[in-house]
């Protein structure tokens, strides 16, 4: 029985190798793109560290900046700044942003649910310089800056972000958790607050986390709300102060290449801080969802 | 707990006020989250408010014109939006076209060719560039990209691709160029991580249909999973286009705060929200708050329009998916 | 479909024609002590079987006792699953498709499949069938391709005047025929069905049946299904496999291999009459 060669043939054929080379120039160009974002990552943290872990000191971290042309002197108020605006917005987006999930996921009627989330979606999307000029609207214009309306700005960023997260880990419940508890004759909010909430509290943290790193590094929202501030550290909300995101920016402003040493100290610091903050909560979050999922 | 609940139940006056307590806490409960979800669109609501009556002195005055005047002349009061929203659209759109293959790109590698074990690594890292932040990245742009645009990356181009408009001019530190860059490294993260989504999200039988007509892998690719998925990347793109319209800070280090209308990527210029960022605090008179705000409030229409259209898109593909087969 | 069997006997297939005698087949496929492994488990052991050309071949058995797996080793589909292992032999004209030189891309263009879920593209109805065509370079005369396939998969005068709608449109059974016509457009050798109608109403099952009998003329065709009827009305050959116990849990292996009527009326072995009348019993 003669065994036509070519039509049974399942070597590569001309035709098919010139196919199979550009599948393989593709994949190659698709690796080489993966590759190239992680260089840039590479790339920046490289330079930000390279240049600015050397500039870091005792001094650096404990004292204020000193007037032109002296050497020494420190960001301590930026770093103080920087703490109280972003703890004081976190204690006012969690709470809030909690809230807002809770009734997403657990009371509102499908359609508010969803109105809901979109209205957390386009928050998100609003460029962060919008909400500071909101702010700067709202409570700055007639009785100057400080730093709880910067944090209030903060705050606005984070919302959505904890609202989503949160509600993202409620839907992970199960829900024969939540009948469980109703099955036991437990109300609803009992069976919210003392079943669902805990349950998803390694969830809410993680979010949490993440959020806080975002609005550390944000710029834009606190130049009008808390940027002019006296060179002191303070711890007083009040007052208008200093921050990590708006020394950097004012900084590397400058012309002085003392001014850009400092900016890249602050800048490795405030890299250091959201690199570090938002790879444990991301993993954490991998780690929870895991357990939940099952 | 339900030791507590049999010794609280075992009177029924205890038991009446026990259900009075829960009908209370359940209203209560459902009363303050819905007033929180009110309250974030109350403030939606109120930011667009906001803005709008900052910069009512403006829009009065000047009307629509102010969009399409060029020029910001303090001293004479005379402002324009013209050259700030072509320096928007410019850097957007550029930023776009490049990040827009790279991250389609990205998500293709991470959801089809990545080795398993390295497959969640790798995503993660791409998506800690979105963490970075953007004040790091103009510091980043500013000090170490600029010079590199200035020195070498520019020269080359303009040698070699001088003919084009955009590549016309002498190259500088710090430009329309550095800021289309430092955006394409902002945008890449945010829309390959949703591309690698929808990637991940095409039917398995959809890609073994194709590779058993004998396909290859680029074939498939190509004729199945950017088909499928063809509208959801649309909204990445369009969602990365807002996150690019609305970036002040990190353009407003590396832009060079320049003027006028140019189509060359060497020049200085000047976006809505940089000229927002570099403005703030030098606007003496209240015409020339007004103003700025007023390019806020463009920027707030664009960005809002922006959003709305990714949302809708977003949410009737994965309507029509899980519904659809 | 079930209800049905429950009282009719199995009904052979009539209009057969006299079965060719050993000698005079031609083996398409001949598989030498194939084994398919996840990880470490084997999900089918062992396995040597001829399939001859222009006939329908049937591959029935328990469900888990490797039939898919077996199915989708003849044309590489199983390379997709990154712990799938094959060990032996794929013979396919004399050439084992898992030795060296041999592109799965090349494997998967002779040898075709229809899937068990109808999987259109996202593509209107006449690229659907046209996609193929191209991606292989067919592309002379399309028009008239497209029109033969559609044709041949018995779908032509219920698409014919809308071409360019999309493939969801359509009905489950008329999908998984322009699958099928998807598949044959490209002229393959063989066509692999993998359990092609159980997502199926009674009706579309009936067509894609009769079509069978229709494709065996110029394709070989080998069909997964666990609907016994369906074997016994479609198929010339059939092979019974079932699911062998062991301690480290169970692997497919392959029973009794023969011509369809005597599979179910005389089979040699008791697992084989045990399972066909088992269930009808």
């Amino acid at each position: 029985m003669a065994v036509d060669a070519a039509r049974f043939s399942l070597t590569p054929s001309p035709r098919t190798r010139r196919r199979k080379l550009i599948n393989v120039l593709m994949q190659a160009l698709a690796t080489l793109a993966a590759l190239a974002a992680v260089a840039v990552l590479a790339l920046v943290i490289g330079s930000v560290a390279q240049r600015g872990a050397s500039a870091l000191s005792w001094d650096f971290f404990t004292k204020t900046a000193v007037t032109f042309g002296q050497s020494g002197g420190g960001v301590a108020n930026a770093l103080v700044g920087s703490l109280v605006i972003v703890a004081l917005a976190t204690a006012m987006a969690v709470p809030v942003g909690i809230l807002i999930a809770l009734y997403v996921s657990e009371f509102a009627p499908p359609r508010i649910a969803d109105l809901s989330r979109l209205v957390l979606d386009v928050l998100n999307g609003l460029p962060s310089i919008i909400i500071g000029i909101f702010v700067f609207g709202l409570l700055v214009i007639g009785s100057g800056q400080a730093a709880w309306k910067g944090s209030f700005a903060l705050a606005i960023i984070m919302l959505p972000l904890i609202a989503r997260a949160t509600q993202e880990v409620l839907a992970l419940v199960p829900s024969s958790l939540r009948e469980g508890a109703l099955a036991l004759g437990a109300s609803r909010w009992r069976t919210v607050l003392g079943v669902v909430l805990p349950t998803s509290l390694g969830g809410i943290l993680t979010g949490t986390v993440l959020a806080i790193a975002r609005a550390a590094g944000e710029t834009a929202p606190l130049l009008f709300t808390t940027s002019i501030a006296a060179n002191a550290v303070t711890w007083d909300p009040r007052q208008p102060v200093l921050s990590i995101p708006y020394d950097i920016f004012i900084l590397s402003e400058s012309a002085d290449p003392a001014d850009h040493a400092r900016a890249w100290a602050l800048g490795f610091v405030l890299i250091s801080f959201v690199l570090v903050t938002s790879l444990t909560a991301r993993l954490l979050l991998v780690r929870y969802r895991k357990k939940l999922e099952g | 707990m339900s030791a507590r609940v049999n010794a609280i139940t075992s009177t029924p006056a205890l038991r009446a006020r026990r259900r009075l307590g829960d009908r209370f806490g359940d209203v209560f409960l459902h009363g303050l989250t819905g007033a929180a979800a009110a309250a974030a669109g109350a403030l939606l609501v109120a930011i667009a408010w906001k803005i709008f009556d900052i910069a009512h002195p403006a829009i009065s005055k000047y009307g629509f014109a102010f969009v399409t005047r060029q020029g910001w002349d303090a001293i004479h009061s005379r402002f324009g939006a013209l050259d700030l929203i072509w320096g928007t659209l410019l850097t957007s759109f550029l930023a776009l076209l490049i990040a827009t293959p790279v991250s389609i790109a990205i998500g293709l590698y991470l959801s089809e060719l990545a080795p398993r074990g390295a497959r969640t690594v790798i995503a993660s890292l791409v998506e800690l560039l979105a963490a970075i932040p953007s004040v790091v990245l103009g510091l980043w742009g500013i000090l170490v990209l600029g010079p590199f645009v200035g020195q070498d990356l520019g020269p080359w181009l303009h040698r070699h691709l001088g003919f084009i408009p955009l590549f016309d001019g002498t190259p500088q530190n710090a430009g329309i160029l550095v800021a289309v860059l430092v955006l394409t490294i902002m945008i890449v993260p945010i829309t390959s991580s949703i591309c690698r989504e929808l990637f991940l999200g095409v039917p398995t039988e959809l890609e073994e249909g194709a590779l058993a007509l004998g396909a290859t892998r680029w074939e498939m690719v190509r004729g199945v999973i950017l088909p499928y998925t063809r509208t959801g990347v649309g909204a990445a793109v369009i969602l990365g286009f807002g996150r690019a319209v609305g970036e002040a800070i990190a353009v407003t280090q590396v832009i060079g705060a320049g003027y006028g209308i140019h189509w060359s990527l060497f020049a200085t210029g000047d976006t809505l929200a940089s000229k927002l960022a570099e403005q703030y605090q030098s606007a003496t008179t209240k015409i020339q708050t007004a103003s700025l705000v007023y390019l806020a409030a463009i920027l707030l229409v664009i960005s809002l329009l922006v959003n709305l259209l990714a949302q809708v898109i977003v949410r009737r593909f994965s309507h029509q998916r899980t519904g659809g087969s | 479909m079930d209800t049905m069997g429950a009282v009719a006997p199995i009904e052979i297939a009539q209009a057969r024609e006299a079965p060719l005698s050993a000698s005079d087949r031609e083996a398409v496929f001949e598989t030498r002590g194939l084994t398919v492994s996840y990880g470490k488990a084997p999900a089918v052991s062992n396995v040597d079987l001829p399939i001859y050309r222009n006939l329908v071949t049937a591959i029935i058995g328990p469900s888990g006792c490797g039939k898919s797996t077996f199915l989708r080793s003849l044309n590489r589909m199983n390379d997709l699953i990154p712990s799938a292992k094959v060990d032996g032999e794929v013979l396919y004209h004399g050439q084992n498709i898992y030795g060296d030189g041999v592109d799965p891309v090349e494997v998967r263009r002779r040898i075709g499949m229809v899937f068990q879920k109808p999987n259109p593209f996202p593509k209107s109805i006449y690229d659907n069938v046209a996609w193929g065509l191209r991606v292989l370079g067919m592309k002379d005369d399309l028009d008239g391709r497209v029109e033969r396939a559609l044709t041949q998969a018995a779908l032509w005068d219920e698409v014919k005047n809308r071409l360019k709608k999309g493939a969801f449109g359509l009905s489950g059974g008329q999908q998984q025929r322009l699958c099928l016509a998807r598949a044959i457009a490209v002229e393959p050798d063989v066509v692999l069905l993998d359990e092609p109608a159980s997502a199926l109403d009674p009706i579309a099952t009936t067509k894609i049946e009769d079509l069978m009998h229709e494709l065996k003329n110029e394709y070989t065709l080998v069909i997964v299904t666990h609907n016994m009827q369906q074997a016994a009305r479609v198929a010339d050959m059939t092979a019974f496999f079932t699911l062998e116990r062991t301690e480290s849990g169970g692997h497919g292996v392959l029973v009794e291999y023969d011509e369809t009527p005597k599979i179910f009326t005389q089979p040699d072995d008791k697992r084989t009459e045990g399972y066909v009348t088992g269930r009808f019993g």
